[in-house]
């Protein structure tokens, strides 16, 4: 059969079936299980009612534990095993332990709360600085459109894109990076190969993220500028603020809440980074982070019980994070 | 200290859309000007071009003798109530009241004492803590208030403050607006509105606008005993006035119109005898109509279609032809017995109103 003829089959039989478990199963609930007959018509109606949310949310709720609640489970539980030939064994506490001699995790550690401390900070003001600035501008959708274009393209590609730009040729040979370039004509002695240099090749990955994302903080915050009532603006045009005036103490703290909402859901992102460190440097010359590091234990080293612990420390970092992130956003819709 | 002087004011809209023109208006100090129109004739465009919010387009604006065109909002002298209020959500009342001394940089003292003082007059002493999501929709209206009397403005504009609260608050508020008034003699208020009692009741000149200008400037009551013009005649007063189309037949001291109607009226308004023959148009107000018992020519005599039985007065609505405005009569008292029957209708030559080509012909 040809592929596209099965994907259609595949998505009609999805479909079909996922309509026929709502109307089947609720058809069975209402007809068999408890019908509203017979003596007890009005408890069996109440039963029905009380059941057939949990019904309708069982698909639901059962995708959600197979792939989320159940790989947590199962890597808490990898965590504290070893793998020995043949089987596993019980290891307590003891991958937390080594994760907490090795160097390479500080370092990971390190770097991820320097990232942290960089990104969701710089993406979030200049994707603010930019809403603000475009927002009057007759090209300002224009200018907005190019800015929030690298949300369209993946970490990789853009990893590749920026691969480039710090690429380092030998001494003599033709600069095709854009750095060394500039770096040349400006009077630079020699080309450097800027991912190796310690300190400030984080930097350089950063820059990567703080691309992309502040295209997404610039979208967020520009509708929520958008949303100021403007009388308010006029109002403190009235009281003779000047336009710095406005922008920080009546429009920001408007918006508040959902810069904290954008700073914290980059601040994820952050946490979980992953393929820009990988397709750069692979965290080489100090450029370890948590989930690259989590990555190397696990699929290089082969040690499912120190990448799983070193998972577990990513998944602890996010949660509170997260949580904030979920219940602000809640505020916001209401 | 604030007069006001537009002279031919006007504003067009990205160069297109003209909105107002040729507005000319002397405001003195500590009156309180109140601006009236339909919906869209370009009010709160008037009022905010005073406040330096929206550019004058074509001629200049005075405040003091000083040309202030081109002089940013905070420089005027002036402080705006807005509709919607315009509270700054993320402040308390004290931080609302006290914002624009902040920005003037005065010292902690003054604001605090500025701030208490527009607080008592406003009964906010206890709400000053609170943000504005806290409040009522009265006591916002009061912040909003607040936050313009701490300016300690020349000249306060409001844009239909009243607008948003409900009939009894907006009855309470209003007598506050007049006391506010009252209580500072000198600070000259422009106020815009809908409502033709708040209009009425608050107003030392009113300012009807309407086709782009102003159709008449004067006191509430010279508005309502003498309107230039059809469309202010109209406008004031409610019901409104009732029009009735006529020639003049007898020209003097006194005027006679023979009604299309096949009625009479009688005017107090002379006119020359060159006059005879002329098409006008005679306005009387439902509440100058008294019933004509007996004999005796009649301005007006019709069946009543159906009434209004408010208590104190009466509406009747006269039978007309589909499409046309019904004569209406206000009559004081409880008359549910005139439903259906034929009715004469007279009135004081000295409340019939005369229009020729809409405006009136009082000297
Ligand atoms: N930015 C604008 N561009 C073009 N036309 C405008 C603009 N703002 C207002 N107008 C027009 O100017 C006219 C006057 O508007 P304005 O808001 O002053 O009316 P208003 O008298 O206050 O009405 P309302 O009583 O409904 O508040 C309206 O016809 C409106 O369509
Ligand atoms: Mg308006």
């Amino acid at each position: 059969m040809h592929p596209a003829l099965q994907a259609v089959l595949t998505v009609g039989i999805g479909v079909s079936s996922a309509i026929a478990y709502f109307y089947l199963a609720n058809m069975f609930l209402d007809k068999v299980l408890f019908p509203p007959r017979g003596a007890n018509a009005g408890r069996n109606i109440n039963r029905a009612n009380m059941i057939r949310p949990w019904v309708f949310l069982f698909p639901a709720l059962f995708a959600l534990c197979l792939y989320l609640a159940y790989p947590v489970v199962e890597t808490i539980r990898l965590s504290l095993t070893d793998r020995v030939p043949g089987g596993y064994e019980w290891a307590g506490a003891e991958n937390y332990v080594a994760l907490t001699k090795d160097p390479k995790f500080w370092e990971a550690l390190r770097n991820n709360f320097f990232w942290l401390l960089v990104v969701p900070g710089l993406s979030t003001a200049f994707g603010l600085i930019i809403a603000q600035l475009t927002d009057r501008l007759s090209w300002g959708n224009i200018a907005k459109s190019i800015i929030f274009m690298p949300m369209a393209i993946s970490f990789v590609g853009a990893s590749v894109i920026f691969k480039l730009v710090y690429d380092y040729r030998p001494a003599g040979e033709e600069q095709i990076g854009i750095l060394n370039a500039a770096y040349l004509a400006l009077g630079g002695s020699e080309p450097q190969a800027w991912l190796t240099i310690p300190g400030l090749n984080s930097f350089l990955l950063m820059i990567v993220l703080i691309w992309i994302q502040t295209g997404f903080a610039m979208v967020i915050l520009s509708a929520a500028l958008r949303g100021i009532p403007e009388e308010t603006i006029e109002a403190a045009i009235v009281d003779g603020a000047n336009p710095f005036q406005i922008f920080f103490k009546i429009k920001v703290p408007q918006i508040m809440p959902t810069i904290m909402v954008v700073w914290t859901t980059i601040t994820i992102v952050v946490l979980k980074i992953f393929d820009i460190v990988f397709a750069m440097t692979n965290g080489q010359w100090g450029t370890q982070v948590l989930a690259n590091y989590m990555y190397d234990k696990l699929f290089r080293a082969n040690d499912w019980g120190m990448g799983s612990a070193a998972a577990m420390v990513i998944m602890l970092l996010v949660l509170p994070i997260l949580v904030w992130n979920v219940r602000q956003a809640r505020k916001e819709m209401r | 200290m604030a007069d006001l002087k537009l002279t031919d004011v006007g504003k067009t809209y990205g160069g297109k859309v003209e909105v107002l023109k040729n507005i000319n208006l002397d405001i003195k100090t500590g009156e309180l000007i109140v601006f009236v129109g339909p919906s869209g004739c370009g009010k709160s465009t008037l009022l905010r071009m005073i406040a330096g919010l929206e550019k004058i387009t074509g001629g200049t604006l005075e405040i003091d003798g000083q040309v202030v065109n081109d002089v940013p909002p905070s420089e005027r002298g002036i402080a705006m109530v807005f509709q919607s209020y315009a509270l700054y959500p993320h402040m308390t009342v004290y931080d609302n009241m006290s914002f624009a001394l902040k920005i003037a940089k005065k010292s902690k003292e003054e604001i605090d004492e500025g701030v208490q003082r527009a607080a008592r007059i406003l009964q906010l002493d206890q709400l000053l803590d609170r943000l504005p999501k806290e409040l009522s929709g009265g006591q916002r209206q009061r912040v909003a208030i607040g936050r313009a009397i701490v300016r300690d403005p020349k000249v306060y504009l409001f844009d239909e403050p009243l607008s948003n609260l409900d009939a009894a608050l907006r009855v309470a508020t209003r007598i506050e607006i007049a006391q506010l008034k009252e209580a500072m003699p000198n600070s000259t208020m422009i106020y815009v509105t809908h409502d033709q009692v708040e209009a009425m009741t608050l107003a030392d000149k009113i300012v009807v606008l309407a086709n782009k200008g102003i159709a008449q400037v004067g006191s509430p009551l010279e508005l309502y005993e003498t309107p230039d013009n059809e469309f202010v005649a109209q406008f004031i007063g409610s019901p409104s006035m009732n029009l009735l189309a006529g020639e003049i037949t007898g020209p003097g001291d006194e005027t006679q119109v023979t009604l299309k109607g096949g009625g009479m009226a009688t005017s107090a308004i002379p006119t020359q005898t060159a006059d005879k023959g002329r098409d006008v148009n005679v306005g009387i107000r439902p509440e100058d109509f008294t019933v004509l018992e007996g004999e005796g020519a009649a301005i007006y005599e019709g069946k009543v279609d159906y009434l209004e039985a408010l208590g104190e007065v009466t509406l009747l609505y006269f039978e007309a032809d589909s499409g046309a405005n019904p004569v209406i009569a206000k009559l004081p008292g409880i008359h549910g017995d005139l439903r259906g029957r034929t009715v004469k209708l007279t009135a004081d030559p000295a409340r019939v109103h005369m229009f020729s080509n809409g405006n009136s012909m009082r000297g």
